[in-house]
């Protein structure tokens, strides 16, 4: 049984993530956003329930739809908001933007936008692990439409050989962009593709987080031993559409009731107060705290000056080798 | 001194930096104790680092690459081999999306010391899918450093400086240098990148060459001599960084460029240095920019259409002549 402090934990946490995304749907709205946004709102039990098993120091790996990635693993939202608004004082000094968030000091390794490239990269760093002989893990997160590129074979077929300690989370939302997965795969759950590569593979409800915290719970625990990957796809769906100005008008209408009446938030909730473990009232006053934390947020990164334009060319090389006329 | 070749020259390298740092390892296709790697550069590093540091990985391009820059953004320094150049192209994505970019995209909060290696270059007779030189395509990518040695000495300070160095490095290896011999120190050195080699001075036109191109333009400049033209012939080393001073000054001194890479001529290695030239030293030319490079066809099979296709000593000897009389 997991304690009353990390349920509470998980419960403000996917809180924290879904407050935030309502407000950066509400500023792109006010055309406050530049560019796209794909929001995680509906997929919180997901990064939460699997980041909730992480040290501080162990890794993580995100998507273009990774804002709940970083906050599930600690992320600090003034530094992810000032981002996504193009800010100096985000956590890539605006070069990045809402799809590529990292924040190394946590072991949040990044979001790539290409769809599946994150994979190859998590098991290198559970490569790294390894061969530096820390006990930390990598939790990779990634689509069930990146699970058709070929890095993710490529990649899991390399952890299962060198038993890299890695859990891949396959984040089942059925679309990719707009295509139904029963349209590019026969099969309906991407955790059988495990078997192929001689690996544990596990299909569980990702709107349910205890269900998504006890799989990662054994997965990491089996990865930190050294017993090599696992494969998590865990079901779940998204609340809006893929990006901005998408109203997902391929999903049909009562699939997308069902889903919502399986919001992963109000089902945590239920599950508290019968157990115990949160009051209607402590709930409220967390989700004031939450609302209150999401506004300092936007606060600070309102305020934050937007980057110098010469700033455009820094970064692109670590400098001390370049003793060149270039 | 002592004389070696570039073949162990590389390996020379690997092994004195793998045995400097124990964050520095292998990984690529066949690298290990069977074939030492298709072109026997890692061979017996298996044997003295162990299968830990000297991984074989399953054929699978984009994983390899992408492990590497896992790897390296974690504090390790991991050297990718990529059997043969044309097949970058299957890792194109984590090369030019993710090893380049990522530094920047993240706002400069991380390194990615990565080293690729891989051999580029026709000659032979193994066809489309094993010839093509594409460094261009690598010089084009910000984020990339490009190093092209055409000799011992070079390819084992330009690797050192490579795995030291904090960049992802794309290392082109060309097939035909391996067996190549020349002089190295017997103590350790590095070659920086993004500093040229005049690798023969000369007064009445610059030559500029890279990989295996070096060696036919020194031989042309040999033959040339005998005729009272005298050549000098500018190795960049590295494309990225590119030491435009280096060029520029030697094409102000002679006022004439020929420019020969083995890669095809359409915007090609030599339209960028055309360009650079053009715009940088346009006053003082006395003739039109030369180029010397391979027509813009894949690389054939049969061994007089590919020998056709590479540009020979005969092309860069007419070549000077145009541009000098």
């Amino acid at each position: 049984m997991v304690e009353k402090a990390k349920l509470i934990e998980m419960y403000k946490c996917m809180l924290q993530i879904r407050f935030f995304e309502e407000k950066v749907f509400e500023l792109y709205g006010q055309n406050l956003v530049p560019g796209t946004i794909h929001l995680y709102a509906g997929e919180e039990a997901v990064a939460v329930g699997v980041c909730a098993n992480l040290h501080r120091d162990d890794y993580i790996t995100s998507t273009h739809r990774g804002h709940g990635h970083c906050i599930a693993k600690g992320a600090d939202l003034g530094k992810i908001m000032a981002e996504i608004l193009g800010k100096k004082t985000g956590y890539c000094k605006g070069k990045g933007g809402s799809m590529h968030i990292a924040d190394f000091s946590i072991g949040m390794l990044g979001a790539t936008a290409v769809v599946g490239a994150g994979i190859p990269i998590a098991a290198g760093a559970a490569l790294s692990i390894k061969l530096r002989g820390t006990d930390q893990v990598v939790a990779c997160f990634f689509g069930e439409g990146a699970s058709n590129q070929g890095t993710f074979h490529e990649s899991l077929n390399i952890a299962a050989i060198w038993g890299l300690p890695v859990v891949f989370v396959c984040e089942n939302n059925l679309y990719a962009m707009g295509t139904r997965q029963n349209i590019v795969m026969t099969i309906e759950n991407i955790a059988d593709r495990a078997v192929t590569y001689g690996i544990p593979g596990i299909t569980v409800d990702g709107n349910e987080v205890l269900a998504v915290y006890e799989a990662a719970s054994k997965a990491v625990n089996r990865a930190r031993q050294g017993g090599g990957p696992t494969l998590i796809e865990c079901k779940t769906y998204r609340q809006k559409g893929h990006s901005r100005f998408d109203p997902a008008a391929y999903r049909p209408k009562n699939e997308v009731e069902e889903w919502l009446k399986k919001d992963p938030i109000p089902r945590f909730k239920t599950k508290l107060i019968e157990i115990g473990a949160l009051t209607q009232e402590e709930d409220e006053k967390l989700r004031h705290k939450t609302a209150a934390a999401v506004e300092e947020a936007v606060k600070f990164a309102m305020e934050s000056p937007f980057p110098q334009q010469k700033e455009a060319l820094e970064d692109v090389y670590v400098e001390e080798e370049s003793a060149s006329s270039k | 001194m002592k004389e070696t070749t570039v073949r162990d020259a590389l390996r020379e390298a690997l092994r004195e930096e793998m045995k400097r740092d124990k964050t520095v390892f292998l990984l690529g296709e066949d690298i290990g104790r069977y074939w030492g790697g298709a072109f026997g550069v890692t061979k017996g590093l298996a044997e003295e680092f162990g299968d830990e540091r000297v991984r074989d990985t399953p054929i699978s391009e984009s994983a390899i690459v992408g492990v590497g820059v896992g790897a390296a953004i974690t504090g390790m320094h991991p050297i990718a081999e990529i059997m043969f150049g044309d097949l970058s192209a299957l890792a194109m994505d984590q090369i030019c999306n993710q090893a380049a970019k990522i530094r920047y995209m993240f706002g400069g909060q991380v390194k990615v010391p990565l080293v690729i290696r891989t051999p580029f270059g026709a000659g032979v007779n193994i066809a489309s899918h094993h010839s093509q030189s594409l460094e261009a395509w690598f010089m084009h990518t910000p984020g990339l450093h490009v190093a092209v040695p055409s000799t011992p000495y070079d390819a084992k300070g330009l690797l050192k400086a490579a795995i030291r160095g904090d960049n992802p490095v794309f290392f082109v290896e060309h097939k035909l240098l391996y067996p190549v011999k020349g002089m190295i120190p017997e103590e350790d050195y590095i070659v920086p990148f993004g500093v040229a080699d005049v690798k023969r001075e000369g007064e009445d036109v610059t030559i500029f060459a890279t990989l295996y191109m070096v060696h036919k333009a020194l031989s042309a400049a040999e033959k040339l001599k005998k005729e009272g033209i005298s050549a000098e012939v500018v190795d960049p080393r590295t494309l990225s960084p590119l030491d435009k001073l280096t060029i520029v000054k030697s094409v102000k001194k002679t006022g004439r460029i020929v420019i020969v890479t083995e890669d095809c001529k359409t915007t090609g290695v030599s339209a960028e240095i055309a360009a650079i030239v053009a715009e940088e030293a346009f006053d003082y030319l006395d003739a039109p920019i030369k180029r010397v490079a391979e027509p813009d066809t894949p690389i054939p099979f049969s061994p007089p259409l590919e020998q056709f296709v590479i540009p020979d000593e005969k092309s860069i000897i007419n070549a000077v002549k145009e541009t000098v009389h």
